[in-house]
């Protein structure tokens, strides 16, 4: 054991941007063929540590092995090179490209530099079949897909070199179950024929379903190894956040009232053919389902994020007449999309100007911003969600994902709705932080408004959850109450295997 | 040594931001040392009323760039919306003392109206701002040569009922009683304040600079980004338009082919500035910064009677440098 030769040794491995230090002496090894989490709270420096590794960001000091020789990983092509492959947090698909061409982005097949593309999409369909993905065609942009699809996507892209060392920067944080499951097998078949894999995420069920070791990391340094079978879940999380949790889901008691939103045979495009439901106020109404069921297609219709083919939509029996963005946030309701990077934040602007950006009018007197109340506000924010900043004024684009994350879910709040619809609101959030989240969500519904929540993590759904509709198909599958919302229920509903 | 780190990394993040400023500064220093002449009053005066133009429609300009797009059209929208002000008053009868307000109005409203056109063509038509300005540009030079004729259109002086047109050069030509500073800059320096609060301190601003940075993100936060991206393009043509009747009150004559390149020098402002193409970024200083650079370098090299197009060369090398410059600080983050 003790000679073992390690497929990946990095050791003291240092980085910092401008002031922050996001890398102290930080080791990660992996050993052939197995699945190793690596776990930490939002800004512990993950993401980071495999961006090293991958040749996107320059180490200041350390060293790398693999295979027990020194390497020298200076830009992304040395690293591949060097049989690394990574699936990054932050998409880096081309969106305006079709899924077969961003697949082979890194190789390019043809000859004589003339592609051929005929056969690179039925390579690419190849792929997609041989990993249960058949669905999506090669052809369509991947600007079209939803979140889900892509993720797929830049799966497809990192397996489709040969590599001998995969990591997965949370991958799962858009998938849905079935998804999920089909990952793990491939997963599995990979540390079988000996590749060893990263895997980053925050549900921890996950990493104690695939893993076999885990290297937490705390504030930018190592907070230990562990093998998975070793810990429980509860030590796992003290590790991490460096003190116990007592519940994950907070106290509500529920104070559910008359009807404050109405959506009515909704239907838009292929993915949403006629979909109903009423949501209360002090509710926290759940829409599951599926990956493709049409959740978020749903909800963008309704906020007028996309054209809307038919149905009405009443707030406080109110029927909405013209559906946009502005519109709907005029009429109390607003949308935290889904896709974060595209929707959700402005990368290079400050975090303060992100927080600020829907509601701004409340900070202006003549169109001049008042700047010390608008900095007052981000301050608050900052607080309220332990967001891990240097300062306010820095871009968001240097932010951890988790804490962009938490920006786009401010910038919301800040917008002062009655009806909040959120698509993955805890999408790449650490434990910790997930119940500031919640308690957020409890707040807003404790002031007699409501929240429409779309989640892919059951527990979550089952937790937060006063009433679920499920989707399948672009329509509304059953409803389930507060009692009856199991994980048993869900899937069965949204499969198709009407009972309840 | 954390504390050093942290000095390194603030000191380097320093030079990123202030860059122009540096380079500015250095270029004062040079020019001071090669030509005695440039650090004298009339030198300076002049070079500083010489880029009043161009600071007008590098602010414009910049207004476009910020919300991602861009607009080429400025340069003709000089030349017609001042070849209308010339010929208001030299052929139309808009010469008086009250007539010659007509006139400016009328030059800043031809401006104004091809920035709006520019506006509903990218807000609303949802063209590429590239291939809109390039066609509303096209339109302005062609109605230019119309009006003109191909010859230039002499404002009417020192005649009857000319008091105006006279007025308008004075203006043009001269300074202030107390310091002589030109009455151009003085108007420049008044614009560079308003558009840097508008800018810094006021929601329009932030908008602007937000429409650019992440149009989907902001539509989806409730703002009317189309209102902002269609703004920008009319202030832009509103400052080609106060541009173009300060060259016609410097010179006194209105020519079709005024104006032609401007658009260009002023969006090489922007990126020495800082801004960005792509939308998001770039400042008023800045810009300021980039104008005053490009027209030191022509000073100099003027001073130094360097021929006008080795001086295209040079001014061509400078631009690559500062934005190479710009993008090497920037690469690391
Ligand atoms: N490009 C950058 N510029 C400045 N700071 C950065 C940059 N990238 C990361 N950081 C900082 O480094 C720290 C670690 O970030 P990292 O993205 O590695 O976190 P993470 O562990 O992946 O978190 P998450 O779970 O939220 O994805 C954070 O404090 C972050 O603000
Ligand atoms: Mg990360």
């Amino acid at each position: 054991m003790a000679d073992e030769v390690m497929r990946l040794e990095m050791k003291n491995i240092s980085k910092s941007f401008g002031g922050v230090h996001a890398l102290q002496n930080v080791s990660l090894s992996l050993r052939p063929g197995e699945v190793h989490a690596l776990c930490g709270e939002n800004g512990a420096g993950k993401s980071t540590l495999m961006k090293i590794l991958s040749g996107a960001y320059s180490r200041d000091t350390g060293e790398i092995f693999i295979d027990g020789k020194p390497v020298n990983i200076k830009n992304p092509k040395d690293s591949v090179d060097h049989g690394v492959s990574i699936i990054y947090q932050e998409f880096a698909s081309v969106p305006d490209l079709t899924v077969a061409e961003n697949i082979f982005l890194n190789h390019v097949r043809g000859s004589k530099n003339v592609i051929n593309w005929k056969q690179l999409n039925a390579n690419a369909k190849e792929l997609l079949d041989s990993l249960g993905f058949g669905q999506i065609n090669p052809k369509s942009k991947v600007r079209e897909l939803t979140v889900a699809y892509q993720q797929i996507v830049e799966i497809c892209k990192a397996l489709s070199t040969n590599c001998s060392i995969l990591i997965l920067d949370e991958p799962s944080a858009v998938l849905a179950n079935a998804e999920i499951r089909q990952l793990f097998g491939i997963l599995r078949k990979l540390r079988d024929e000996g590749k060893s894999i990263v895997y980053i995420s925050h549900r921890l069920d996950e990493v104690f379903e695939i893993c076999d070791r885990i290297t937490v990391m705390k504030d930018g340094q190592n907070a230990g190894v562990v093998n998975t079978a070793d810990v429980t879940e509860k030590q796992l999380v003290s590790m991490m956040i460096g003190r116990d949790l007592e519940s994950y889901f907070p106290e509500r008691e529920s104070h559910i009232g008359d009807v404050i939103f109405e959506a009515k045979d909704i239907k838009a495009g292929k993915m949403v053919q006629g979909v109903s439901f009423k949501v209360h106020k002090g509710e926290v109404f759940g829409l599951a389902g599926l990956v493709g069921a049409g959740r978020t297609e749903t909800v963008r219709a309704i906020f007028g994020a996309d054209k809307m083919e038919s149905g009405q939509v009443f707030i406080n029996g109110q029927e909405i007449k013209h559906f946009s963005p502005r519109n709907s946030i005029g009429n109390g309701y607003a949308l935290l999309p889904e896709d974060r990077k595209r929707h959700g934040v402005l990368l290079n602007l400050p975090i303060l100007y992100n927080m600020t950006i829907s509601c701004l009018p409340k900070f202006c007197s003549g169109g001049r911003i008042r700047k010390a109340e608008e900095r007052k506000f981000g301050d608050k924010m900052v607080d309220a969600l332990k967001i891990k900043i240097g300062d306010k004024m820095d871009n968001t684009s240097s932010l951890s994902g988790g804490n962009q994350q938490k920006v786009a879910v401010s910038k919301l709040i800040a917008s002062d709705c009655h009806v909040y619809i959120l698509d993955e609101p805890t999408r790449g959030v650490d434990v910790g932080a997930k119940i500031e989240i919640y308690k957020i969500i409890n707040d807003i519904v404790a002031e007699g408004n409501a929240v429409i929540m779309i989640s892919s993590e059951m527990p979550e759904v089952i937790g937060m959850c006063d009433r679920v509709a499920v989707m399948r198909n672009g329509k509304i599958a059953g409803e389930l109450q507060k009692e009856e919302i199991t994980e048993q229920n869900m899937i069965e509903l949204s499969m198709g295997v009407n009972k309840v | 040594m954390s504390e050093a780190a942290k000095r390194g990394g603030s000191a380097k993040a320093f030079l990123v931001k202030y860059s122009p400023v540096i380079i500015l500064a250095a270029l004062v220093v040079v020019s001071s040392i090669i030509s005695p002449v440039f650090l004298s009053v009339q030198n300076i005066y002049n070079v500083l009323r010489q880029q009043a133009p161009y600071i007008m429609v590098a602010l414009g300009v910049l207004m476009t760039i910020l919300t991602g797009g861009i607009d080429l059209s400025a340069g003709f929208l000089i030349s017609v919306s001042h070849v209308f002000l010339a010929a208001a008053a030299a052929w139309w009868g808009f010469a008086s003392g009250g007539g010659i307000v007509v006139a400016i109005l009328l030059c800043l409203a031809i401006g104004f109206a091809f920035g709006c056109a520019n506006g509903f063509l990218v807000a609303k038509m949802k063209l590429a701002a590239f291939i809109a300005t390039l066609a509303v540009m096209m339109i302005a030079k062609g109605l230019s040569y119309i009006i003109t004729g191909g010859s230039p259109i002499k404002l009417p002086l020192e005649a009857e009922g000319c008091e105006g047109a006279d007025a308008l050069i004075a203006f043009g030509q001269s300074g202030d009683p107390v310091i002589g500073l030109p009455y151009a800059v003085w108007l420049a320096i008044a614009v560079v304040i308003i558009f840097w609060f508008i800018m810094n301190q006021t929601m329009f601003g932030r908008m602007i600079v937000a429409s650019g940075s992440n149009k989907q993100a902001v539509h989806l936060a409730g703002v009317n980004v189309d209102k902002y991206i269609f703004s920008a393009y009319a202030i832009s043509g509103l400052m080609a338009g106060i541009a173009g009747f300060l060259i016609c009150a410097r010179a006194g004559v209105a020519t079709s082919t005024n104006g032609d390149g401007y658009e260009l020098d002023a969006i090489a402002a922007c990126v020495i500035g800082g801004a960005s193409l792509s939308g998001g970024k770039g400042g008023v200083l800045m810009t300021i910064c980039g104008v005053m650079i490009m027209g030191l370098i022509g000073n100099i090299m003027n001073l130094l009677s360097v021929a006008s197009y080795p001086q295209q060369i040079i001014k061509g090398l400078i631009i690559i440098g500062a934005v190479v410059m710009n993008g090497m600080t920037q690469k690391d983050e």
